[in-house]
Parts: C-alpha cells; structure tokens; sequence
C-alpha cells in the first residue's frame, strides 16, 4: 500500500524536482540573457555561435544533453555531484531556449523605437537597456512561462540517468508497492498541480498583451 | 407543392436579433419567379442580414421564410434544399484559395449534387467561359483580379444552377475599372430570367435589369417602387436623403 | 585526462543504423497519429458536444500540464490493465501519438481561428455541410498558415522519441544504452547517437519543406 513512508518518499523527489527546476531557471535566466544579447549582436561570429549554441540544444533530445553532460564531466576531470550535473546540462538547456524566446522578443520591438532612440544619441548599451529590453521583456513574459513549464516537465528526465527527483521516486515506489497506476497517478497529479497554474498565468498575460496590442 | 407557386421567395413577418439588438423588423418580402430585385439602404440598415437570412447564415427569430415551396425552420434537411437551391455572391469573393478556379467551381456539385467529376468539370467549363473566364480555368484565386475573382465567384454558384441569386454588395470591394465587368455579367444573368436579389449601390444598374427596387433603414423596409418611379420620386424623408447622398457620389 | 575511444563505438554501426531507423519510424508514426488526434480534436472543438468539447480540453490540459515520462509509463502499465496487449514499440507511438496530439490541437486550432469567417460562409452558401466546410476548404489553409508551428512541435516529438527508452522500445537511445551496458564508453556512446539525433532532426526539417512544396504549392496574396 502508499503509506505515509511512500508519500515521504515522493515528497523528498518532489523537492528535488523543484530545486532542479530551480536552479536550472535560474541559471538558463542568466545565461540565456548573454545568449539572446550574442544573438542579436552586430558582429556576425559572436551571433553565428549563438545561433550555433540554439540549434544544438534544440536538435538534440534534451535526455542525450544531460547523458552527455552528465558523463562528459567526469572526463574533464570534474566531479560534480549528480544534481550538479544534471543542474549544469538544464542550465545549458534552458539558456539556448530561453535565448531564442527573447531573441525573438528583442526582433517583435519594432524598429521605430530602436531607430528613435538611436535619434536621440542613446548608445548601443543605453538602446538596449533602457528601450528595447524592457519592452521585449513583457512581450516576452508568455513564451518565458511557457517555457518552465517545459523546463519543469523537462527535470523529469533526470529520472532516466538514475537521479531520485519526482519520477524517479515514483517508479521505485511503483516496484515496491505494485501499484503504478496509482502511484504515477499521483505523480502526474503533483505536476499537473504545479503546471497547470503556470500554464493558466502564462495564457492569462498573453490575452492581455494581445488586447493591449489590439489597442 | 415545390416548383408551381408564382411566389419563389417568401418573407413574412421576419424578426431578427443579434443578442439584444433588434436586426430586422417585421420584414415581408415576396419574390416572383424571374423578379430581379435591388436592396438598398444605408450601412447597418440590414441588408446582408436580409438576404443572409433567406439561405439560413443567419437564423430568425420569428416570421416565415418559404424558398420554392420549403419553409425554412432549423431542420437541417430544409436548410441543406435551400442553400442548394439559392446561390449567393459575396462582398469578398471568398473564393477558396488553396483550388483552382475550375476545383472551386467543381467542389459544390460533386459534393453537394454528387455529379461526377467530368460532369462537374463541363458544367464548370462552361459558366467559366460564360463569365468570360474560361482561359484561367487553371489559375488559383490569387493569380487573379478582383473583378475576375468576382466573376469566378458567380460562376462557382451557377454550376449548382440556382433558382435564384443573392448578391451582397458584389462590386464595393472592387477596383472602379472593374466594377463594369461584373455588373455585366450581372447583367446578362439577369437577362436570361435568373432570379435575383441584389443588395447594391450601383444605381444604374438597378435602372437598367431591377423590376423592384427596396429601400431598408433600421432593419425595416421603408419603401419598395419600380425602379423609375423609385429613383424620380421617393416617397419617404429617409429615401430622398440616401438617395442624395448616393448620387451625389456618382 | 581520459582517453576517447570512439572506434567500439563506431564499429557497432549496424545496430546504430537500425536504432536510427526505429527512430525515425517512431517519429513518423507518433507524428502521423498526432496530426490525426489534432484535426480530430479541432473538428471536435468546432462542433456543438459540451461532452465533446470537455473531453478535449481535459484532455489537451493534461497532457501539456505533465511529463511525457510520466504519460508513457502511465499508458504503459495501463494498457494491460485495460486488456490491450502493445509492445513496447507500440505503446511509445500510442503516447507519442497522443502527446504531440494534445500540442496539434492547439496549434490546428489557432489556424482555424485565423481563417476568415467568410469561407465557412461560402462553403454554407453552397450547400455543403459544416463538417464537409471544415474538410474541404478550411483545414487545407489552416494548417499552411500554422505550418512552422507544427513543424517545430513534430521536431519536438522527434526528439522526445529518446525517451521512449524507458519502456524498451526499440530505437536509437535503447541501442545507445545496449552498447554502452557493453563497452562503458558510456560518453562516446552518447556523443555519437546525438549527433546522429542531430542528423535525425536535420533531415526532418528537409522533409518537412518538401511536403510543404508539394501541399502548399498554391500562391497567395
Ligand atoms: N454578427 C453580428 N453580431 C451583432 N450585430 C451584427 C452582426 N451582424 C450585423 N450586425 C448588426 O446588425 C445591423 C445590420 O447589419 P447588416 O450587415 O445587415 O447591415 P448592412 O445594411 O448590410 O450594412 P452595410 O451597408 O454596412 O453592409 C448593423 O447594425 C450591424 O452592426
Ligand atoms: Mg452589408
């Protein structure tokens, strides 16, 4: 049966899967920003190897990203613990596609305003920082959410190279008990309960901007 | 009883809402075989929502509607004989972008009628080369012009050989240099005794082939005369004001 | 530092060769299911089922609301339960299929959306059938209009094929972990296959712009 020692069992993967989450967002933010800036960069090979950086993680499974990482470490002569790992590949991960939403976004600012500010003398950096940033960084909001989402589901892989997050602990459970239905029942429903609202907020500000736009 | 009454279209006491507002009221409107007739009136008056009504885009209220002996209620089967019977003509063409001129000519019979495909496919040549367009029987919508478009599109409704034709405003969409070769292709259907309503602004044209014409206001139809008699002396205010401000800009 | 021996990897090219290939078939078969599950769905969104309507946007939330790793072991243990006996392979187009589904429908729906009103019109006019409308003359243009967006989706689905290692099905992962149970080249193993994923995906995005030659081959404004 799922007792309570089951449940606490799925409540630790489960705070393993938020950290992962976490960390990874966190991390795919910060260089996922570097990123996006490298993508829209007048000078071609610093956006060249953006754009290269984009299209190998989003050609490649994201389980073989963290395969490759997390037995590519090692031979460089790290050893980070697993969650390391697995951290750095969702960070690598989340950085190539975070870049390209807000690559995106930075594009959809319409280029009046890019050329308005050039008019006024701003420079590269003042153009960026204070005129088109912010403005793609709303329009971007959506496509960001919907993103972790992604990324959320995505820790679920981490299963596959053996870390204990949320799935992982479910399919032990689920051989301990004999009961899979129930438990990956259970599973789904704790993501679906961290999804789901995320995913509701995200088409929440879309609606909005859209009539904004509309306006 | 279909096919011996005099009167092939029917409206009477037609009421129409959109929600709260009020679209047509109490509208009769009898049709005669053969009858051309030209709706007019100012914008928002409910001429679209008039003739949208007689093949069902656009569901009543209350009233009667009877196309050739069938009423239309919403059973579907009365609705599928109707829109087969009655072909209508667009403000926009609406042609289908993604089939040739010929496959949209083609679509309705073998779907609708279920003719076969080389029958579908003569009946379709041959009202492309009556609306002059025949050589582009090829062509995808988009390679055309709007007045060719329009007259594609006129052809796409003969090949089901209506009994009657509902224009909505056929030639506002077009190019001025255009709108003449749609209005005689208008012309020559209309000659060869095709049923028509026609909601247009094209006031020769409703001198020349209209037995009727109807002026709406406020979804109400204000006043209907024969053309001549219409045109030299309106009998309402609201009629005499439209009719001003119309060919004041013709 | 280590030394890569990529050579015992390479040398097992015939079973990387079928792995690619189980992929790929994965890919198309989960695809070909997904696009019909999202036209499915869309047809069932236009009608007027409040069941029908329930049914599939319960459906769309679920799937996109949890991971593809839970649904496949889910369906995997279900099926059975349910008295449907699919192997492996055919469990992960089953979850493929309705994963990449659930994405279509939202896609398909929004080309629909963008389709002018006075289409279906046209096609009422004419006397054809709502359902014949969204057959004949609305889907074709609906899905050109939304074309990328499904094509990064399938993309996607491609790549999530990977996964479908861990109900055993047979393609490229699977292989990859057979070679490395072998050789515990376990980092060349995984370089390898995804590069070949690389390859994988590449060649999907040409077969995507070729149908998309052959489909939508008809000019617009
Ligand atoms: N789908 C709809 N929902 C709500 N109101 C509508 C709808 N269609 C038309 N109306 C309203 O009904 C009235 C009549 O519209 P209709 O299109 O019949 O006018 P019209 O005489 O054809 O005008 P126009 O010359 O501009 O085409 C208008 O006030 C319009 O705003
Ligand atoms: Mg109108």
């Amino acid at each position: 049966m799922i007792g309570p020692q089951e449940l606490a069992f799925l409540g630790q993967g489960l705070m393993w899967t938020l950290a992962l989450t976490a960390i990874g967002f966190t991390g795919g933010i910060l260089f996922g920003f570097l990123v996006a800036l490298a993508r829209v960069s007048p000078i071609r090979w610093i956006s060249a190897l953006a754009a290269g950086w984009i299209a190998l993680f989003q050609g490649t499974p994201l389980l073989m990203q963290l395969f490759v990482v997390y037995f590519g470490l090692p031979l460089l002569g790290l050893a980070p613990p697993a969650w390391g790992a697995v951290a750095v590949a969702l960070t690598a991960h989340a950085s190539a596609f975070l870049g390209e939403i807000w690559r995106g976004a930075i594009q959809a600012v319409p280029k009046g305003q890019s050329e308005a500010a050039h008019a006024l003398g701003l420079d590269y950096r003042a153009r960026m920082r204070d005129v088109i940033l912010p403005q793609a960084m709303r329009l971007s909001l959506p496509a960001t959410i919907g993103f972790l989402v992604q990324l959320l589901k995505g820790t679920s892989l981490a299963a596959i190279v053996g870390f204990i997050e949320l799935t992982r602990a479910g399919q032990i459970v689920s051989n301990q008990t004999f009961r899979p239905l129930l438990v990956f029942g259970i599973v789904g429903l704790v993501y679906f309960a961290l999804c789901w609202p995320l995913s509701l907020w995200g088409r929440r500000i879309e609606s909005r901007l859209a009539a904004a736009t509309a306006r | 009883m279909a096919g011996t009454d005099d009167i092939l279209i029917r409206m009477e006491q037609v009421e129409k809402y959109y929600g709260e507002f009020h679209a047509l009221r109490n509208v009769n409107l009898h049709v005669r075989r053969g009858e051309k007739i030209v709706l007019c009136g100012p914008s928002g008056s409910g001429k679209s929502t008039l003739i949208r009504c007689i093949n069902h885009l656009e569901p009543i209220r209350s009233g009667r509607i009877v196309v050739d002996g069938t009423e239309l209620t919403d059973n579907p089967q009365a609705i599928d004989t109707i829109r087969r019977e009655v072909g209508m003509v667009f403000q926009q063409f609406n042609l289908f972008p993604h089939m040739t001129v010929l496959e949209n000519c083609m679509l309705a019979p073998m779907r609708v009628r279920k003719v076969s495909r080389a029958d579908a496919e003569a009946t379709a040549r041959k009202f492309l080369d009556r609306v002059r367009i025949g050589n582009q029987a090829e062509k995808y919508p988009a390679q055309l012009s709007g007045g060719q478009q329009q007259r594609v599109a006129i052809a796409r409704a003969l090949c089901m050989e209506p009994i009657a034709m509902l224009f909505d405003e056929p030639t506002s969409a077009l190019d001025p240099e255009m709108v003449k070769e749609v209005l005689d292709t208008m012309i020559g259907l209309a000659n060869d005794g095709m049923t028509m309503i026609c909601v247009t602004h094209e006031m020769g044209f409703a001198r020349q082939v209209a037995d009727r014409v109807i002026f709406m206001a406020d979804g109400q139809i204000v006043e209907e005369n024969e053309p001549e008699a219409f045109f030299r002396n309106p009998r309402h205010e609201r009629t005499r004001a439209f009719l001003g401000e119309i060919l004041a800009h013709h | 530092m280590v030394q890569l021996d990529f050579g015992v990897v390479l040398e097992r090219w015939p079973e990387l060769a079928w792995g690619t290939l189980g992929t790929i078939w994965l890919a198309l078969a989960g695809m070909t299911l997904a696009l019909v599950i999202g036209i499915a769905g869309v047809a069932v969104l236009r009608g007027k089922s409040r069941i029908g309507h329930a049914i599939v946007r319960t459906f769309v939330e679920v799937i996109r609301n949890t991971p593809f790793l839970v649904q496949i072991f889910f369906i995997f243990f279900a099926l059975p339960l349910a008295g449907i006996r699919l192997n492996p392979t055919a469990t992960a187009i089953l979850a493929l299929g309705l994963n990449g589904g659930a994405y279509a429908v939202e896609i398909i729906r929004g080309g629909v959306d963008a389709i002018p009103q006075g289409q279906t019109e046209a096609g009422l006019a004419l006397g054809l059938r709502p359902s014949e409308v969204f057959r004949f003359i609305i889907i074709k243009p609906a899905l050109r209009s939304i074309y990328p967006s499904l094509v990064s989706q399938f993309i996607m689905l491609t790549l999530t094929t990977s996964i479908a290692t861990s109900i055993s099905a047979y393609e490229l992962t699977s292989v990859a972990q057979r070679i490395d149970g072998d050789t515990f080249r376990t980092f060349e193993v995984y370089f390898t296959i995804t590069v070949i994923y690389l390859g994988i995906s590449w060649l999907m995005m040409l077969m995507f712009a070729a149908i998309a030659r052959r489909a939508f081959a008809y000019p617009t404004r």
